[in-house]
């Protein structure tokens, strides 16, 4: 059962955490990602723009496919959009599962799905007003590439 | 019928605008001919389509390459690879 989001706001991983294990005895682990917004080059913010529908779409197509791969009790990914400022959170994955190599392995998955996967576009902002989009990484493709080479 | 046109990120910016409701002559079949017919309805467009092979596509909200099909009734979708996460 998987929870997707994408919001403003930033998320609470505690109360995120706690929901995936509520009412039940069967979750053995939990694995953790957040993805943090870096003053990479000295940037004054992200700002995170995506693909309203088609989003939700994606991500909820990432978590299916990890709830199919790895016997999972649930899994949670929301990602926030608009301004960010460095050490703000971007993304949060979660993986519960009665075991922790699935839990971690799903985890890894979903993060390294959803940078390749869902239509989100960060634009970098500095101080003095420049702008500029960030470009995709090859390394995030090879990321992703690595668990289609898995199935 | 109509074909609702969406643009995202730098394309958004280049075309100068996000959505547009058009409707492509018959000849415009796949997602290539699509964007080489967009190209020439401005400037903007042109420098948003100048370079085709960085621009990813998506028909009715789902990933697809340039030689997909397009149809009237589609919701299409330029923009760059993506960067989330």
């Amino acid at each position: 059962m998987a929870t997707v989001r994408v919001q403003e706001a930033p998320f609470d991983i505690a109360a995120e955490q706690a929901a995936l294990a509520e009412g039940r005895v069967d979750v053995g682990g939990i694995a953790a990602f957040t993805g943090l917004c870096r003053a990479d080059d000295g940037i004054a913010a992200l700002v995170l723009e995506h693909y309203p529908g088609m989003t939700e779409r994606a991500l909820a197509g990432i978590a299916a496919e990890a709830e199919a791969r790895w016997p999972l009790t649930g899994c949670t990914v929301i990602h926030r959009v608009g301004r960010i400022l460095p050490g703000e959170p971007i993304v949060l994955v979660l993986a519960a599962s009665a075991h922790r190599t699935a839990a971690l392995e799903a985890c890894a998955f979903l993060i390294d799905w959803l940078k390749t996967g869902a239509p989100f576009w960060k634009r970098e902002e500095f101080a003095d007003g420049r702008e500029r989009w960030v470009e995709a990484r090859a390394s995030d493709d090879a990321a992703a590439e690595r668990w289609r080479q898995a199935v | 019928m109509a074909m609702e046109i969406l643009y995202f990120a730098w394309v958004r910016q280049k075309v100068g605008q996000g959505a547009e409701t058009l409707e492509p002559p018959a000849e415009v079949a796949d997602v290539a001919g699509l964007m080489r017919w967009l190209a020439a309805r401005s400037p903007g467009h042109a420098a948003a389509f100048a370079q085709p092979g960085q621009i990813r596509a998506a028909v009715n909200q789902e990933f697809c390459p340039p030689d997909h099909p397009v149809r009237p009734g589609d919701e299409v979708a330029f923009f760059p690879p993506v960067t989330g996460g």
